[in-house]
């Protein structure tokens, strides 16, 4: 951090004019939406079947997962931590319920819903544990839980898959099935929202979550915990990557040892593309959804664009890094035009 | 008041004493004796649960088995040093490997020029993480080189899709399992490198400089310390080593993949915090991380031997990283101290 400041500081000498990328920063969901737009024209001109209601419903659906997992994240990212661990906490969860369901073929979906919860709940509890009282960098705690996690479930399965005729009807409907003409998990993740937005704008603890991550100093000397805001934030993580897990063992109807392996990484790039800084303090509940909305778009746009799906992998990496590259161009912007202001 | 009085004291005699004493108690508290202590448990352990284990040509193969990536800890723990972290080497291992593959098979280029692009291609990698790093120094280098771990491996894909290529020619597998005098040559090019590195870290002003921008960036770059020249030699050099942890790792498989040295990072990184490297930066040495490499290597050939699941040896290594993460934190000294007292007044 200190190395930032510095570098900033050494540019304001050099600096005369106003940047025009600050004015990046106040539009950046407008522009990310307008990007959006411009996509789905520029694919549907390749390919009609592109924005069918079917598609657009699948997409939406498939978009669903990974617009939770992303508000977790971001959580997390504003923080000033970041959590490699969730595809394998969703592996984790999602297997012990297939399990559990194929055992007692009669339990109540919500019922294995609320299993996963809580085994991804703990999954996040043991994170925060080592994160907040043993301040373990999050990168390192995460990545050794990731294999911990990880090597569990293959252990919890033996190694064999739970495939679909496993699955009573009523659990893999949990995804296809429709409240109020609208596919369960885009309910699921618009109540997941909702009560995210009450929380994180509304509520002190919510409040708190953003003054741990901008400035961790100020925020203990007014009396945060935090060690308790570090808690709760891998607790929730973990919480919405243990319900992912059920959501996708329902979708995809099997639940293997390497589910979802690597997902975090796309997760943390919806995060980035829609603005959540990786220095922690800033993020948006809006950019997160156009960040996760805009992937789930590439990811369906690529194949129906012929686009080999070995490069799929290569494109989101240089995604990721670009986005990083633009969000601290702008960021350098926005510091830059504040100091000139300063000047005057 | 008093207290205060004591704490200058004790500031005056630290000042004085500038050299310090060679005291036989602190002598024997370091790390690395743990570590000693370790390793000689894990092969104890082995030897009574298998008695294949002690078996001389067994544990030579082993060290030939594990040592190909014991070549990016050396560089990992200067990066660590720094405060950095690096979990892009593996995927730099996979895209430098199935580029030399590539080149050999389908582009007829010679061998020996392959192998020198490899290298090329894993200090390219190591640069655009060290370039990355420098130039956009908000961002950390966990960010920077996630986005190149994933951009890399992305590319190792693109280049061979899911297929393996082999067939190289016959002395490349010298590489993996060739011997001089009865020694792997893979353990002598090993112990060239822990010489190496260990004087660079150690002994030379590059060294210093290293460690001295580990304890505090500021004031190293305000002491004249070319703070971006060295953070990009380190990363270039992890970069390098991970390439020739490719070729070593073609060489013993006899043919490459896209998804070969996943997982390498966990490995690499526990190997190096095990080593007693401080994750805050600043603090650690080569010798203790050498002994982690060996600890870490016997410990997954010994559960091997037993049977135990390589998804089973993740969660161990998993466990392994936390607790060496943990130890350090838990104010052993503190503890001990309490202890001696007590046992004193009784």
């Amino acid at each position: 951090m200190a190395e930032g400041t510095l570098g900033n500081s050494n540019s304001v000498q050099v600096a005369k004019k106003t940047s025009k990328l600050a004015i990046v920063s106040k539009f950046r969901e407008l522009g990310l939406l307008a990007f959006i737009i411009l996509l789905c024209v520029a694919v549907q001109a390749r390919n009609p079947s592109f924005l069918t209601m079917e598609n657009i419903n699948d997409m939406i659906t498939n978009t669903a997962i990974l617009s939770i997992l992303a508000l977790g994240m971001m959580l997390v990212l504003i923080t000033r931590g970041i959590d490699l661990s969730i595809g394998a906490t969703l592996a984790l969860s999602g297997m012990i319920a297939a399990q559990t369901v194929s055992a007692n073929q009669g339990l109540h979906p919500i019922l294995a819903i609320l299993l996963g919860t809580i085994i991804g709940i703990v999954c996040g509890i043991v994170i925060g544990f080592l994160v907040s009282k043993f301040g373990i960098l999050p990168i390192i705690a995460t990545l050794a839980m990731m294999n911990i996690f990880r090597g569990l479930t293959f252990t919890v399965s033996d190694g064999q898959w739970i495939s679909s005729y496993q699955m009573p009807e009523s659990f893999v409907s949990i995804a296809t099935s429709k409240i109020l003409g609208i596919n369960t998990l885009i309910v699921i993740a618009v109540v997941i929202y909702l009560i995210a937005f009450y929380f994180i704008n509304h509520t002190r603890t919510g409040r708190q979550i953003y003054a741990v991550g901008s400035n961790p100093d100020s925020a203990k000397v007014s009396g945060i915990s935090q060690t308790k805001i570090l808690m709760l934030v891998y607790t929730i993580m973990g919480g919405l990557a243990g319900l992912s897990g059920v959501l996708w063992v329902s979708k995809f109807a099997s639940a293997q040892g390497d589910t979802a392996s690597g997902y975090e990484l796309t997760v943390i790039a919806a995060c980035i593309l829609g603005g959540v800084s990786i220095a922690g303090g800033s993020g948006k509940l809006s950019g997160v959804i156009l960040g996760s909305l805009l992937l789930g778009l590439l990811n369906n746009a690529l194949p129906l664009l012929n686009v080999s799906p070995f490069w799929q992998m290569a494109i989101q990496g240089s995604i990721i890094l670009i986005a990083v590259i633009i969000n601290t161009l702008v960021k350098r912007g926005v510091v830059r035009n504040n100091l000139l202001r300063r000047k005057i | 008041m008093e207290q205060r009085v004591v704490n200058q004291n004790e500031y005056v005699q630290r000042t004085l004493t500038n050299k310090q004493e060679f005291s036989l108690k602190k002598f024997f508290l370091q790390w690395e004796w743990l570590l000693i202590l370790v390793f000689l448990l894990v092969l104890a352990i082995n030897t009574h649960l298998s008695p294949y284990f002690l078996n001389g040509a067994g544990l030579r193969d082993a060290t030939m088995i594990f040592l190909d990536k014991a070549f990016i800890v050396f560089p990992m723990v200067m990066i660590m040093i720094l405060r950095d972290i690096d979990i892009s080497v593996g995927s730099t291992v996979a895209l430098s490997s199935v580029v030399m593959a590539t080149l050999y098979n389908n582009l007829g280029v010679p061998m020996e020029a392959a192998i020198i692009i490899c290298l090329l291609v894993g200090a390219l990698c190591g640069l655009i993480n060290g370039l990355l790093i420098i130039k956009f120094k908000e961002l950390s280098a966990v960010i920077v080189t996630l986005g190149t771990m994933i951009l890399y491996r992305g590319l190792a894909y693109v280049i061979l899709e899911d297929q393996a290529s082999g067939n190289f020619p016959e002395w490349f597998s010298f590489f993996g399992w060739g011997h001089v005098a009865g020694i792997p040559f893979i353990l002598l090019v090993f112990v060239l490198f822990a010489i190496g590195f260990t004087l660079l870290l150690h002994k030379t002003t590059f060294g210093r400089q290293i460690f001295a921008m580990g304890n505090n960036p500021t004031a190293s770059r305000f002491s004249g310390v070319q703070v971006d020249k060295i953070k990009i030699i380190v990363f270039v050099l992890a970069g390098l080593m991970a390439a020739i942890t490719a070729i070593f790792l073609a060489s013993r498989m006899g043919s490459t993949r896209p998804n070969i040295a996943t997982n390498y990072e966990l490995d690499v990184i526990a190997m190096v915090a095990l080593g007693g490297i401080s994750t805050a930066g600043g603090k650690g040495r080569m010798l203790g991380a050498i002994i982690a490499i060996f600890i870490i290597g016997y410990l997954q050939y010994g559960l091997g031997l037993i049977n135990i699941a390589s998804q089973t040896m993740l969660v161990i290594i998993g466990i392994l990283l936390i607790v060496s993460v943990v130890i350090p934190k838990l104010n052993l000294k503190g503890i001990f101290s309490r202890f001696v007292k007590k046992r004193n007044t009784n």
